[in-house]
């Protein structure tokens, strides 16, 4: 794009972030694009470490004893704004949980937005100033990115790459492969609201309470944990595919089964009712707010008021119990009194016809 | 949520279960075959077998749209949408996933390039034609009584609208003729070789066809039917009528789910099916192969908007795996463990037959929900 003739020479017009669309300038390495970085992307995620303007960001090494943890997640939701939330703070949230999960403290985040062209550019603002406000609240800068356009009809409007790096202490050991049988399972809340309130959303359902996504960092609760359970052998964010998907892959990982108590389970009575109507589990819903955690039986107790203390996790819930299984099989037994597996999901979870 | 959990009510459940022990006769041995898929999914998703007594064995029936639709139905959709790319095809979401020929299903296909989308209703495909006058939308129908209406429905909107675009590929089935199937094959009519000794019909189908059809059942096979709504202590009040009726020696058509079902059913929606449909003289089912008189296909006054015609739609026999063993399971012959290809080359991600293909299916349903009771577990919780 070229802005000779249209604008007097040393001045430059403001970005329109009110009308404007994305161009192929925007991502052609001119002078659109740097504006559209200083005035958009430099503007909302002021920081030392980003503000220098250079290819990549110089960091501090972590502290003696500390190792580093690396974490990258791609983001493609659609709608791109939904109840509760947007690409933006979900792109955010999500690596930070991918760093705190492991029982690292997340430090910095890199961002790389795909955008097509056409894409307004007031959405574009309001997501970056979502993951600003997300960045900050959660004390974790955008201290490096990346801009690229792509034609339209080749995107979906935005697409987000986030990138954390995080410091583990030394020693710490939280991972899939922690469970042993007779470990006490907790969910950090109620299952499903993100998966929900974007289905909703798409498939604009229209329900009586609406239903908002729960996205959010969950490094906080996890360090209110490790300080009063330092001993935690696994920790997971139930994302895509649910508890149920994400329980199969520790048992998997630990060759442990699993009983869950069905009555235990955490899941609002709106998302219960939603997941009914399209003949959808709320166990194989995605959460984006949410974490699964497995830590010794005489550790539970502990844990649980922990996580009850933290406003992420007051509805924390012991939900059922490792057992002793070579075959890796997740069990629940049902509130109706019988007792099923809980399968891996196969394909996408579809809504039932009759 | 009231509503629905007072009918999931464990309590409740556990009364029930003590009532069906105390009443079924330990010297016996009951079958029940539940035809519908709705069924299916509520004993295995709330564990109503754990509390049935061990002489009391359910069925899985055919009763799953999804499951009981043949590949080379599918084949017609595929072929269509990637022939004509100025088809959109549309359809509800667990016909998507369905295997079909060539390594395909329409979510593959879509991937391929086709113009396939998932809707919610029959209405929302017509809805889709009315928005893309310049698309030719083609809405894949499937199901039992319980949504054929509707799609009576969108095919005398289309007629009364005039609209040229849309059109309905009609897969439409009927349960009775499913049910003499079954009852007529000869291990199930030579008596004693299959127990089958009464039927849960189907709730939903129910409240459009209404009780009477099931009479015949009853009457000339003298098996018990108790129509029963999809909860689970609906489930588990209808296994209680029907082992009351073998005990006594009955076969009735009862109704356990008179909140909904009445005798004749809905003879609105009855009347405006019989406008817009008529009965194929032989369908294929997948797992019971030809069944005479078990579908509907458009009437004539509608050829317009019947895709088969307007595209002129050849459908071609696929058969399952020669291995495959649903249609001895739907009779109540065999169960999903006696086949061999049974959670080995036969999965739920690599369905080979109907009853793999949607989770209602006999042999999803136990893959999914009940495949931890066919393996000892070694030992238990330990601590
Ligand atoms: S396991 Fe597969 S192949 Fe065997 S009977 Fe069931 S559906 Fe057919």
């Amino acid at each position: 794009m070229s802005l000779a003739g249209t604008i007097k020479k040393g001045y430059v017009r403001p970005l329109d972030l009110k009308h404007g669309r994305v161009d192929m300038g925007h991502g052609a390495g001119g002078r659109a694009m740097a504006q559209l970085i200083s005035e958009l992307f430099a503007a909302a995620f002021a920081n030392e470490h980003l503000d220098r303007g250079d290819d990549a960001a110089v960091l501090p090494a972590p502290a003696p004893g500390e190792r580093l943890v690396v974490a990258t997640d791609a983001h493609v939701v659609s709608p791109l704004f939904f109840p509760g939330g947007d690409i933006g703070c979900l792109s955010v949230h999500g690596t930070i949980n991918d760093l705190a999960v492991m029982g690292a403290r997340p430090l910095y985040l890199a961002a790389s937005f795909i955008l097509e062209e056409g894409f307004p550019l007031a959405n574009l603002a309001r997501i970056v100033q979502s993951m600003a406000h997300a960045s900050r609240e959660a004390g974790v800068p955008v201290v490096t990115g990346d801009t690229k356009v792509v034609e339209q009809g080749k995107g979906d409007g935005a697409f987000i790459t986030t990138t954390g790096v995080g410091a583990l202490p030394h020693g710490r050991d939280i991972g899939g492969a922690n469970a042993r049988a007779g470990d006490a399972i907790l969910v950090s809340g109620t299952l499903g609201d993100h998966g929900m309130a974007i289905m909703a959303q798409r498939e604009s359902l229209a329900f009586d309470s609406e239903i908002a996504s729960d996205t959010a960092a969950l490094h906080g609760l996890v360090a209110a944990m490790l300080d009063a359970v330092p001993a935690i052998r696994v920790l997971r964010d139930p994302t895509r595919g649910g508890l149920a998907t994400t329980l199969n892959e520790i048992a998997t990982q630990s060759s442990v089964g699993m009983e869950l108590d069905e009555a235990a389970i955490p899941v609002q009575p709106q998302v219960a009712a939603a997941c009914e109507l399209l003949g959808l589990d709320p166990l194989y819903v995605a959460n984006e707010g949410k974490l699964i955690a497995i830590c010794a039986q005489e550790d539970a107790e502990r844990l649980l008021a922990a996580m009850r203390a933290h406003p992420l996790g007051e509805r924390a819930a012991h939900i059922g119990t490792v057992t002793a299984d070579p075959n890796a099989f997740v069990q629940i037994r049902t509130s109706f009194g019988g007792r099923r597996m809980v399968d891996w999901l196969s394909g996408e979870q579809l809504p039932r016809i009759c | 949520m009231k509503y629905v959990d007072e009918f999931r009510d464990g309590t409740l459940a556990r009364k029930l279960a003590d009532a069906i022990a105390r009443e079924a006769d330990p010297a016996r041995n009951y079958a029940f075959m539940e035809f519908c898929g709705g069924h299916t999914h509520a004993i295995s998703r709330y564990g109503v077998t754990d509390l049935l007594p061990a002489n009391v064995r359910m069925i899985h029936g055919p009763g799953c749209p999804v499951c009981v639709l043949p590949i080379g139905r599918i084949d017609m959709a595929i072929r269509l949408a990637l022939s004509h790319p100025d088809v959109t095809i549309c359809t509800y979401g667990d016909c998507l996933r369905v295997p079909a020929s060539d390594g395909l299903s329409l979510l593959k296909a879509k991937a391929r390039g086709a113009d396939i989308r998932m809707v919610y209703s029959a209405a929302d495909a017509l809805a889709l034609a009315q928005k893309m006058p310049e698309r030719e939308v083609v809405f894949f129908a499937i199901g039992f009584e319980t949504t054929t209406p509707p799609t009576a429905l969108v095919l005398s909107q289309a007629q009364a609208l005039g609209l040229a675009n849309f059109s309905v590929l009609c897969n439409h089935v009927l349960t009775p003729s499913a049910i003499l199937t079954i009852l007529e094959s000869p291990e199930v009519r030579e008596l004693g070789t299959v127990p089958l000794d009464g039927f849960i019909g189907p709730a939903h189908v129910s409240t459009i066809i209404g009780s009477r059809p099931y009479a015949f059942f009853a009457e000339e096979y003298r098996k018990p039917v108790v129509i029963a709504g999809f909860e689970p202590l609906d489930v588990m009040q209808a296994i209680r009528m029907l082992i009351r009726q073998v005990n006594d020696g009955r076969a009735e058509v009862e109704n356990e789910f008179t909140r909904a079902v009445s005798e004749e059913g809905n003879l609105k929606a009855q009347g405006l099916v019989s406008e817009v449909f008529e009965l194929r003289r032989s369908f294929e089912w997948r797992g019971l192969r030809e069944v005479p008189y078990s579908a509907l296909k458009i009437r004539a006054p509608f050829a317009a908007w019947d895709a088969e015609a307007k595209f002129g739609l050849e459908f071609v026999s696929v058969p399952d795996n020669r291995a495959c063993e649903c249609g001895a399971i739907l009779r109540g012959v065999k169960t999903p463990i006696d086949c061999k290809l049974f959670g080995t080359v036969c999965t739920p991600e690599n369905p080979m037959g109907s009853c793999m293909v949607s989770s209602e299916g006999a042999c999803a349903a136990h893959y999914n929900y009940g495949r931890f009771r066919d393996i000892p577990v070694v030992a238990g919780t330990a601590s």
